[in-house]
């Protein structure tokens, strides 16, 4: 029997009611005359602590409060792709259409289109034994997804029967009824998932497949594996945003979720107008067919944005159970950590650091363990993973604020944004010093495999450049440049020509905003035979103003703007070029 | 108690700071609008922060100095405070409750709006991208602001905001429209003679008759500039996607508005975030700088520019560091220019904009823009540490090279920066001493410009 209270204190988001004691923890209610919905956080006797997901202007005292029976859920079904959710999965499509340019209050609506038809395909036949997990069949949910109908991971299993033959059906439509000990149970296109329970699955794999984005100073320098975890801290101007919208637009993976939590409205239109003329550099279609957004921007209401982390995870482990790989992008989880200390200071609970609640490592970790790779739940076998990659906003740039310290305990890529680069325009400002991937030895074998099998050694010499020039740089800011011999002197050019010609990129140029891996470790390469050609050179005594002068030096640093991903023999010829200048200024051959 | 529509009157039980704390309740609605009024008649405006279990905890704007527990009544008014617009408010200036302060009447209202506003749905958003020329060369060659955009100024006390920010209000115009504008100001705890500098430079530009001023100063109720921005807001959407306007809202300074803020929380006994502030100073400054933007199938925009003063000049104080994560992008005062007598003394390395990139290049600036721009900050972020380095070694120690890009360090300050408060420049005019920076340089150096734009534009002296 559902709760029926009546409300007796409204705090901004937060709400006491009594006559609760039928209420559950977590379970949905609806407040209020205008119905707005909530979610119960505490009990203590008959008053229930609800948050209310929407604006509680106007709520008065003695209102009822009327529980649904049911915690807080997602529905799980074709036609999730491509909608723009608000963080209790209420597409925002809907809610303008109920009430304008500004969102209103107390609108229900359904998620998705229960009256659109999906072509199906079923995959099993009467009288097959089906537990939870098992495929029934499939629909095509648009032209990138084809969408796995799943027996629900809650069901007891039993025997199929009256499964429907291949056709047309809406989401309501009964597909097939299963006949076993708990009765009998109908499935339909959708079922329903509690967003703070994890989707079960069957094991774990670990990650061993990096998760290509296009992005080099990511894929090359600090990789992340498909079922991994990353974090992306930066002050406000690092460009946490652009890295994280190129992530989504260019990562390989199957399925992006986007949620946009706490964050600037506008982001979110602009990936809404972007992504449906973007084109899938694997498939050609547009990026919007793989993609799902949740947007609870800053100034909606701040309970729902603690939801909507939670939405969005449990939408990417549903397609993930579809053996397809997911990628979850969430901008900014330290505003979900602010959502988490208003509540906990509504709720007048004693506060850990910065006001934060005690519980907010422990709800971080449990978040970021729900990335991973895994073999799905019942039959046929499905491989899939959910990669999650969380912004985090320190205050003041402080990366020994709460959040990100305890972010880092829960994450193996860790993606530094630097102020200082980003002041001197160096994009993305991911400082190569502060940097680590924990994917590298994993990921290694791939490339190896895929790529070119002295990827990792090319790697290391590069990443070794880059941290010689950072001690020398030391000497430089107290002697000067002229104080280093001409050996260190060239570590220093090359290490300018890493940053502008490998680490930097621009993600509003038509050419330089996804890098293939073969160019990637081209560039690199590239990079590591001048180095290795100007060491020589210096030490055969050619003057190191004579290899600054090189002519091939700016092609080689405009390369990733001015070369296509399918020009590669331009990259060849520059190489060609470079060996030539080499032999015209030492005067002698120099050996390949 | 209750009478019609809600009113009712109630005891006072409790003053604390700005606070009253009202007694038998019987009737009150979260956010709701309360009169506070004293024997003598006098009444304040406040509104509900919590009620519950008989009690209502009510903000008062006006402050509580002269109240008395015995001879002040509350009276909750039934709805929440609401701001009456028509075009009429054009030309009015009004204190920061919203109330004429120019001895005029009300204004004849068309409507009533709730001055919290809703959020705009992003899905309803249209992305800006409409170049605003505002003949400041800093700001259009390189942090260049588009209709619909918040792009906030910060400053430190005593530096040139207000003369910069009474520029853009004088000269914005975006090319090739003669679309209708219109500019809120609103004074937040600033001194007079500032918020007069505002009211006379419009008055001399003749936009004055296109402004609406709400004016909070330094010695008004300090809590009332929990409500200045907000009835300020509320006129400019109505400007904006009712009549069809492009508003330029200037808030300053929100400094003074984060404080009000804070006093409050203290007064609730609320735990602390960073600096005394409130845990939830984030989500409402959202709820002020969301405010701005462009809709789907509406005519108008609302382009914010907020002013603050960094408190000791402290770019991760948590005024301006949460400010800069919500407004898209900031242009920052540097108190080193500002000291050398640069106007306006733009410090371009910590300023950006991030809706540049959709407001220029071919069809609205120049195909050029994002690259010659690109790499003018590389160039003058090299000139700084070349800078530094000759502080040390000297200038006898630096390469050729370097010499060239401390050059390019002192033409930019000199030539690109450096603007009288009436020179309106053109798009043309800027892009044109940009080139001539980057022309200081040798062609090898020039990294990020493609070859075509180097040939078309560079020129060697």
């Amino acid at each position: 029997m559902a709760a029926q209270g009546r409300i007796v204190w409204v705090s901004g988001p937060a709400v006491r009611a009594d006559g609760m004691s039928e209420a559950k923890m977590y379970e949905t209610v609806t407040v209020g005359d205008s119905k707005l919905v909530g979610e119960v956080i505490r009990l203590t006797g008959d008053v229930a602590f609800i948050q209310v997901y929407e604006s509680t202007s106007g709520l008065k005292p003695g209102e009822p409060v009327v529980g649904t029976g049911n915690p807080l859920s997602v529905l799980l079904g074709p036609g999730i792709i491509g909608q723009l959710y608000d963080g209790i999965q209420r597409p925002l499509r809907a809610l303008s259409e109920a009430s304008g340019s500004f969102i209103g209050r107390g609108i229900t609506t359904t998620p998705v289109d229960m009256t659109k038809k999906y072509h199906f395909v079923p995959s099993v036949s009467n009288g097959d034994e089906v537990a939870a997990g098992n495929v029934i069949g499939v629909v095509q949910e648009t032209d990138l997804i084809e969408h796995s109908i799943m027996v629900p991971p809650d069901h007891k299993g039993g025997k199929i029967a009256n499964i429907v033959s291949e056709g047309d059906y809406d989401l309501e439509t009964v597909l097939a009824t299963t006949e076993g000990e708990g009765g009998n149970v109908e499935l339909k296109m959708y079922h329903r998932w509690p967003v703070r329970k994890p989707r079960p699955y069957k094991n774990r794999y670990d990650p061993t497949v990096p998760l290509l984005t296009g992005q080099r100073v990511i894929d090359t320098f600090f990789p992340i594996a498909k079922g991994g975890t990353g974090s992306i801290p930066g002050a406000f101007g690092t460009g946490k945003t652009v890295t994280l919208h190129q992530i989504a637009k260019w990562a390989d993976s199957q399925v992006v979720v986007y949620i946009g939590c706490g964050e600037r409205g506008n982001e979110m239109t602009e990936v809404l107008v972007e992504f449906p003329h973007l084109k899938d550099p694997r498939s050609g279609k547009p990026l919007m067919d793989r993609t799902v957004l949740v947007a609870n921007t800053s100034n909606m209401p701040v309970a729902a944005r603690e939801a909507s982390i939670y939405t969005g995870v449990t939408i990417a482990e549903y397609y993930r159970d579809m053996g397809k790989d997911v990628v979850l992008v969430a901008d900014s989880t330290s505003r979900w950590a602010e959502a988490l200390r208003e509540m906990s200071g509504r709720l007048e609970e004693m506060p850990a650091e910065e006001g934060y609640p005690s519980y907010l490592a422990s709800r971080l970790a449990e978040f970021y363990e729900r990335a991973g790779r895994v073999r799905a739940a019942g039959s046929p076998d499905r491989d899939g993973s959910v990669t999650l990659i969380g912004a985090v906003s320190p205050s003041g740039g402080d990366f020994t604020e709460p959040v990100t310290t305890h972010t880092m305990r829960f994450i193996k890529t860790f993606w530094a944004l630097d102020a200082k680069l980003a002041y001197s325009r160096h994009y993305p400002s991911i400082n190569w010093m502060n940097s680590y991937s924990g994917y590298l030895a994993d990921i290694a074998k791939w490339w190896g495999e895929n790529i070119n099998e002295d990827w990792l050694s090319l790697r290391s010499e590069v990443y070794g450049v880059l941290q010689r020039e950072d001690t020398l740089k030391e000497i430089v800011r107290l002697l000067g440049p002229e104080a280093l011999p001409d050996e260190e002197k060239l570590i220093l050019e090359v290490a300018r020509m890493v940053k502008i010609g490998l680490l930097q990129q621009n993600s509003f140029d038509d050419v330089d905003t996804y890098c293939s891996p073969e160019k990637q470790y081209k560039l690199m390469k590239l990079l590591v035979d001048f180095y290795k050609k100007g060491q020589q050179a210096i030490k055969e005594g050619t003057p190191l103003a004579d290899i600054r002068a090189m002519s091939s030096i700016t092609s080689l640093l405009k390369a990733r703007m001015d070369i296509k991903d399918d020009e590669m023999p331009k990259l060849d010829q520059l190489e060609a070029d470079m060996q030539e200048e080499f032999k015209s200024i030492t005067g002698v051959k120099v050996s390949n | 108690m209750t009478a019609e529509g809600g009113v009712q009157y109630s005891k006072i039980a409790e003053i604390k700071g700005p606070l009253v704390i009202v007694d038998d309740v019987e009737n009150a609605a979260f956010d709701e609008l309360v009169e506070v009024e004293t024997k003598e008649g006098e009444r304040r405006l406040g509104k509900v922060l919590e009620v519950g279990n008989g009690k209502a905890i009510v903000q008062v704007f006006e402050g509580t100095t002269g109240l008395s527990i015995a001879a002040t009544n509350a009276k909750f008014v039934g709805k929440v405070m609401e701001m009456p617009v028509s075009r009429e408010v054009l030309g009015r200036v009004f204190d920061g409750l919203g109330r004429p302060k120019d001895g005029l009447p009300d204004p004849i209202a068309d409507r009533f709006i709730d001055i919290n506003g809703e959020p705009m749905n992003p899905e309803q958003r249209e992305y800006p991208k409409d170049f605003i020329q505002t003949g400041v060369s800093v700001i259009d060659g390189m942090i260049t602001l588009v209709r619909g955009q918040k792009l906030p100024i910060f400053s430190g006390s005593g530096m040139s905001h207000n003369l910069l920010a009474a520029q853009i209000a004088r000269q914005a115009s975006v090319i090739g429209t003669q679309d209708d504008f219109a500019v809120v100001f609103a004074a937040i705890g600033v001194q007079y003679n500032e918020a007069e500098y505002f009211r006379r430079s419009l008055e001399e530009s003749g936009a004055l008759k296109r402004s609406v001023l709400f004016l909070n100063t330094a010695d008004d109720p300090a809590i009332e500039r929990i409500i200045t921005p907000r009835v300020a807001l509320t006129v400019a959407e109505y400007l904006a996607f009712e009549l069809g306007m492009h508003v330029l809202v200037i808030l300053t300074d929100m400094t003074n508005y984060a404080e009000a803020l804070r006093e409050i929380s203290a007064a609730r006994e609320e735990v602390p975030g960073r600096k005394g502030y409130p845990g939830y100073l984030y989500t409402d400054l959202s709820t002020i700088y969301e405010r701005a933007g462009k809709l789907n199938g509406k005519k108008g925009s609302v382009t914010q520019v907020p002013i603050l003063s960094m408190p000791s000049d402290d770019i991760t104080h948590p005024i301006p560091d949460l400010t800069g994560y919500i407004t898209e992008g900031q242009i920052v005062l540097g108190r080193d220019l500002f000291r050398q007598g640069v106007y306006p003394p733009v410090n371009i390395l910590m300023s950006l904009s991030r809706l540049m990139k959709d407001g220029i290049g071919e069809g609205s600036t120049r195909a050029d823009h994002g690259e010659i721009s690109n790499q003018v900050y590389d160039a003058y972020s090299r000139a700084q540490e070349v800078r530094a380095l000759a502080g040390i070694v000297g200038k006898a120690g630096l390469t050729e090279i370097d010499l060239k890009y401390m050059d390019v360090g002192d033409v930019f300050e000199n030539e690109f920066l450096s603007q009288a408060t009436d020179e309106n420049r053109t798009i043309e005019e800027t892009l044109g001493i940009l080139w001539k920076i980057v022309s200081k340089l040798p062609k090898n150096e020039i990294t990020k410009i493609k070859d075509k734009y180097v040939e078309q534009y560079y020129k060697e002296e």
